[in-house]
């Protein structure tokens, strides 16, 4: 603690700060380009100067920059002093000076930090009257727009990119007043975190493209507070909506899980959801028929069958395969993960929620220090992690200037002392990572080898967990390093997941982790896994994906229930043919247009997780609500998509079911582990001085004529009955003297900061958890000690001659996903299918540019990708993607040429 | 109301005045009647013919154009914004070939226009513009929802030499970076020159 002296008013601060951040801290606003909560100082841009005095007779004072200035006790400073405001007054309109005429064509206008810094300083007309340097731009692929004049020269891209994001393909080149920020030459942006250069950028040099392409104000968007359904992460994110159409995601602030940054995955992959071919209105036979007609149709099936049984879906919300359970008993339903993939999913519930190491929070991944990334492409199937770890291998540079008295926000100070050193990061995976570049040591095996290096590493760790028979000297010393360094560590984190397919890795990461807790208590453990709300599916303990299947193809059961799944995904094309044959009537209920719907006799239109209220549980056990942004039935009143728990219980009458409310707490009440979903976030109840709260902002425009094309008479704004949520711009919007639960932020903005920087507002302390608590609610209490996983896996064997390979799932961050992969931009940054094949086995397999892959029966040519990393005697195939077969865990492949 | 006497209670002589002065205002209120034969007539007859409008008279919204014919709305959003009745509602596009921000579509619902200006003073390009035309009666008020199509006008309206790209820092077709007014040629990236 320090006390400072502000204008003549004391305060007490966190001395480990700067002065600009504990002057935001306190409320105060100074006007800053460069420094960001995120990235630390540099000084680059003058714009947060204040005068600094000596002592309180001190009348002099000097200019000092707040950013650079610790907070030590007894500081006086004046933010208000005529001089700092003039500095301030002039360093704005030098930045300004070659900045353009552009904000009427400028994507950032309306929440662009330039805009409200300018404002802050009252800078409103240039005395320069020469001309105006310009830079030619570059096209950086279809997700980033580049505009170099509107440049302040922050360097905060450079910083994110470079330092932050590990990039290395956008730097800055020029000198002086020259410096141009952008790629070599002309090309995509390599990084999968590139978007976040559009919230980092303080101006409009680097815009969101896929926004552009449907321009909003960001004042014009109605707004829901929302999660990434791409990864089982779960990052809060803010979808903005106008005329029916998702128009942008954009961060919304998490204190423990994404902070300020997403990937681009979950921020560019929300095209799915405007796409004009989804099922919007109910189908029987592929003909379009009202809803009342489809209920009845379905309910007829139903109540005609001799056996209904139910799929449920890892990306639909607990309270849909609730709803799902409850109407055909929790013995006929089923899992809507992959029959091995359900296996997984349940092993990781039972090593994080019984296990005595809970899942470490994304923000302390950062704090780690060392990392044994196992099995897993954490960059493809958990991004956000892969960022965190980025961090945490950074970190080292945090204890060295902790050592020298350096303050860990010197951000050019801790760079200069760490030059390239690092936290130890081992990657251990099937094949190469994105996270490689930052890896002490990376090592390339099959599913079974990985694991047996994990067990020889816990073994290592702790004498008492199994030993690992006929381990090769390599493998034994890897091991030796990587249980050295964890064991060295003060904050050893172990990350693993389904990703592998392979119940032995994740037993093998449970093991190291829980030697590793035995002796220190920080241990930290993640296991990512497949989809948005596994854990919420696995939670219901629905049964095994195949004995639906064979029930099906059996005649056990003759009617199925689909629940937002594409079975086509789940499990071999031949075995899920041979299940629907036999299926007298196939209902599905989805929001996308899947193979299975193509198939249904009855589609029912899900809402989008946009369109609808629900409840997910991600990697750590944290249930978090969704909200719907809008509703599709103002501006098209044909419209039938709604919540696939609603349309279940509408089906199921009886359940009485009438809001969000009454099935989350119908669900809490019936599955003990899901009680805590109903605290997820407030429920429809909830007011704020008798207020809703408003998802549109304030400045909402266009409300008497957005729909007066179709009717002239306005009709009522859509009403919420299952949230605290309006969708409208009355309401509670944040100005007052309460604060809007986490949960239900909707959108970042305060007076004056229209930004994203605006969240610094909403926080506990710049940087920490928001106020009130971050949103969610953990569902698992913390476990026990549990004995080791016994079963070591022999070592894989390559088959050696002929054309059999075992085939591996290569998780990838474009194209596998199966919603996001639909979105346009994604589409266009993604590769195209491929079958990856090791050099050393090209000769074997006799492929030549082309290969014939056979898997389960299913024939499909794909174009070779040769690669030195794949271990020998195994074939790569893209998981999720588009004309790649459905891939078993252990399955073996003919591959042959052309 | 003081110092008012009933009739009643009047005194004869001020009855016979009262009298007199009644037969005066009769005379006189005839006499003006009958002047106006001879005088300019107020009353104009309209629709036949129309009064004067300023210029800056508030009445009918268009959309104008550049002076070289080109759509000036650059679809930036900020007479929606402005607008307090909310009556304004645009969608932001782009042409392909010359990289011009325009408005896909454009509507203004005049059956809610209060005519305040507000929209006219925040755009910035003077695209949008309020004109001294105020003959906007329907029948149907439906009729008053207008599309781009309704307001968009051939010519530059007030501001006759204006033209956005001209002085923004955005390329577009034919004016590539450095070509703006008060802008010079793009640097090069590539020079160690300082």
């Amino acid at each position: 603690m320090a006390t400072i002296h502000v204008d003549g008013k004391q305060y007490d601060v966190d001395g480990a700060d700067n002065l600009l951040q504990a002057c935001l801290n306190l409320g105060l606003d100074i006007p800053y380009f460069c420094w960001h909560p995120a990235l630390g100082s540099v000084g680059a841009c003058r714009q947060c100067a204040v005068k600094s005095f000596r002592d309180e007779n001190d009348k002099m004072g000097r200019i000092v920059m707040s950013c650079m200035t610790p907070a030590s006790n007894g500081t006086y400073i004046s933010i208000d002093d005529e001089e700092a405001k003039a500095f301030r007054a002039t360093i704005v309109e030098f930045l300004m000076t070659n900045h353009p005429h552009d904000c009427p064509v400028c994507e950032e206008g309306g929440h662009c930090h330039l805009q409200d810094m300018t404002v802050m300083t009252q800078h409103h007309s240039r005395s320069y009257r020469f001309t105006k340097r310009t830079h030619l731009n570059q096209d950086l692929g279809p997700f980033i727009g580049h505009e170099m004049n509107r440049c302040i020269s922050c360097y905060r891209c450079v910083r994110y990119y470079k330092d932050y994001a590990g990039g290395t393909d956008l730097g800055v080149y020029g000198s002086a007043a020259n410096v141009y920020f952008g790629r070599a030459e002309e090309g995509t942006l390599e990084s999968e975190f590139s978007g976040n250069l559009t919230e980092v950028c303080p101006t409009g040099v680097f815009t969101d493209k896929t926004h552009s392409e449907r321009y909003t104000r960001k004042w014009d968007m109605q707004y829901a507070p929302s999660i990434c359904a791409s990864c089982s992460v779960g990052c809060n994110v803010s979808p903005g909506e106008r005329y029916g159409e998702i128009r942008r995601v954009e961060n919304r602030y998490h204190g423990e899980l994404n902070g300020y940054f997403l990937c681009d995955r979950g921020r560019f992959g929300y095209g799915y959801t405007n796409l004009k071919d989804r099922p919007r209105h109910p189908l029987i036979d592929g003909a379009t028929v009202t809803s009342d007609v489809a209920l009845g149709a379905a309910r007829g099936m139903i109540n005609g069958a001799s056996k209904v049984i139910a799929i449920g879906s890892p990306r639909a919300s607990v309270e849909a395969n609730y709803a799902l359970r409850t109407m055909v008993g929790a013995a006929s339903f089923y899992d809507g993960h992959a029959t091995q993939e359900g296996e997984l999913v349940k092993l990781a519930l039972q090593i994080v929620r019984d296990g005595p190491v809970p899942a470490t929070t994304i923000t302390a991944m950062e704090d780690a220090d060392a990392v044994l990334v196992l099995g897993e492409d954490i960059t493809a199937t958990a991004p956000r992690m892969a960022l965190a770890v980025r961090q945490a291998a950074r970190g080292k540079g945090r204890a060295l200037a902790d050592e020298k008295k350096v303050s860990d926000w010197q951000a050019i100070s801790l760079a200069d002392l760490l030059q390239r050193d690092s936290y130890p990061v081992f990657v251990a995976s099937v094949d190469s990572t994105r996270l490689d570049d930052i890896a002490h040591a990376t090592v390339r095996a099959a599913p079974e080898d990985l694991a047996r290096l994990g067990f020889a590493v816990a073994n290592l760790l702790d004498a008492s967990s199994p030993a690992v028979a006929g381990l090769d000297e390599a493998t034994a010393a890897q091991a030796k390093a990587i249980a050295d360094a964890l064991a060295a560590a003060k904050k050893p984190l172990i990350i693993s997941g389904t990703g592998a397919g392979s119940t032995a890795v994740m037993q093998a990461a449970a093991n190291i982790a829980w030697a590793l807790k035995a002796k220190n208590d920080a241990t930290g453990l993640a296991l990512t896994l497949p989809e948005a709300n596994s854990y919420g599916l696995a939670m219901l303990e629905p049964q095994p994906l195949a004995d639906a299947l064979e029930a099906l193809a059996s005649g056990a059961a003759d009617t199925l229930v689909v629940l937002e799944n594409d079975l086509y995904r789940r499990a071999p094309k031949a075995v899920v043919d041979a299940a629907l044959a036999k299926v007298k009537s196939l209902i599905v209920i989805d929001h996308t247009a899947t193979d299975a719907t193509a198939r249904a006799q009855v589609v029912l239109p899900a809402a989008t997780v946009f369109e609808g209220d629900g409840t997910v549980v991600n990697y750590e056990g944290r249930a978090q609500r969704h909200f719907q942004v809008y509703d599709p039935k103002y501006y098209d009143a044909s419209l039938a998509q709604v919540e696939s728990w609603r349309w279940l219980a509408v089906l199921e009458a009886a359940s009485g079911w009438k809001i969000l409310d009454d099935i989350t707490g119908a669900c809490a009440t019936a599955v003990s582990g899901l009680a805590g979903i109903v605290d997820a976030a407030p429920g429809a109840a909830f007011r704020i001085d008798g207020l809703k709260i408003a998802r549109e902002p304030h400045r909402y425009s266009g409300r008497t004529a957005m729909r007066a094309n179709q009717a002239v008479s306005e009709i009522r704004q859509p009403v919420d009955p299952d949230t605290p949520l309006s969708f409208s711009m009355e309401g509670y919007n944040g100005v007052g003297g309460l604060d809007r639960p986490a949960a239900l932020m909707p959108y970042a903005w305060a007076p004056g900061w229209n930004s994203p920087q605006s969240w610094n507002k909403f926080q506990q302390e710049i940087g920490g958890h928001l106020r009130g608590g971050d949103p969610g609610k953990l569902l698992f209490a913390g476990g026990a000690t549990q004995a080791y996983f016994t079963d070591v896996p022999a070592a894989f064997t390559p088959s050696g001659s002929g054309s059999g390979f075992r085939v591996l799932p290569l998780h990838l961050h474009f194209g596998g996903d199966e919603l996001s992969s639909r979105a346009e931009p994604i589409r266009e940054r993604a590769s195209t299918a491929f079958v990856a094949i090791a050099r050393a086995d090209v000769a074997r397999a006799g492929v030549n540019g082309h290969a014939t892959v056979s898997v389960d029966g299913e024939l499909v040519q794909l174009p070779t990708f040769i690669s030195d990393t794949l271990p020998a005697g195994t074939v790569g195939l893209p998981a999720g993607f588009a004309g790649v077969p459905f891939v078993a865990y252990g399955v073996d492949a003919t591959v042959s040429g052309g | 109301m003081p110092g008012y006497l009933p009739p009643e209670k009047r005194s004869p002589l001020q009855q016979l005045g009262d009298i007199l002065w009644g037969v005066y205002t009769q005379l006189r209120t005839i006499v003006m009647i009958f002047s106006h034969t001879f005088r300019k007539r107020d009353v104009i007859p309209y629709p036949e013919v129309k009064p004067y409008m300023p210029p800056r008279y508030r009445g009918r919204i268009v959309l104008t154009r550049d002076p070289d014919g080109d759509e000036r709305c650059v679809a930036c959003n900020l007479c929606a914004v402005a607008c307090p009745v909310g009556c304004i509602s645009l969608q932001k596009t782009e042409r392909p070939e010359d990289g011009r921000w325009y408005p896909e579509w454009f509507r203004i619902n005049f059956s809610r226009c209060i005519f305040c200006g507000l929209c006219e003073e925040a755009c910035p390009t003077t695209a949008i513009q309020l004109t001294p035309d105020y003959e906007l009666a329907e029948y149907k008020r439906q009729s008053l929802v207008y599309e781009k199509e309704d307001l968009l006008i051939s010519g530059t309206g007030k501001y006759p030499d204006y033209n956005f790209y001209r002085v923004a820092g955005m390329s577009i077709e034919g004016k590539p970076k450095g070509a703006a007014e008060k802008e010079s040629a793009p640097v090069d990236i590539k020079s160690l020159l300082p």
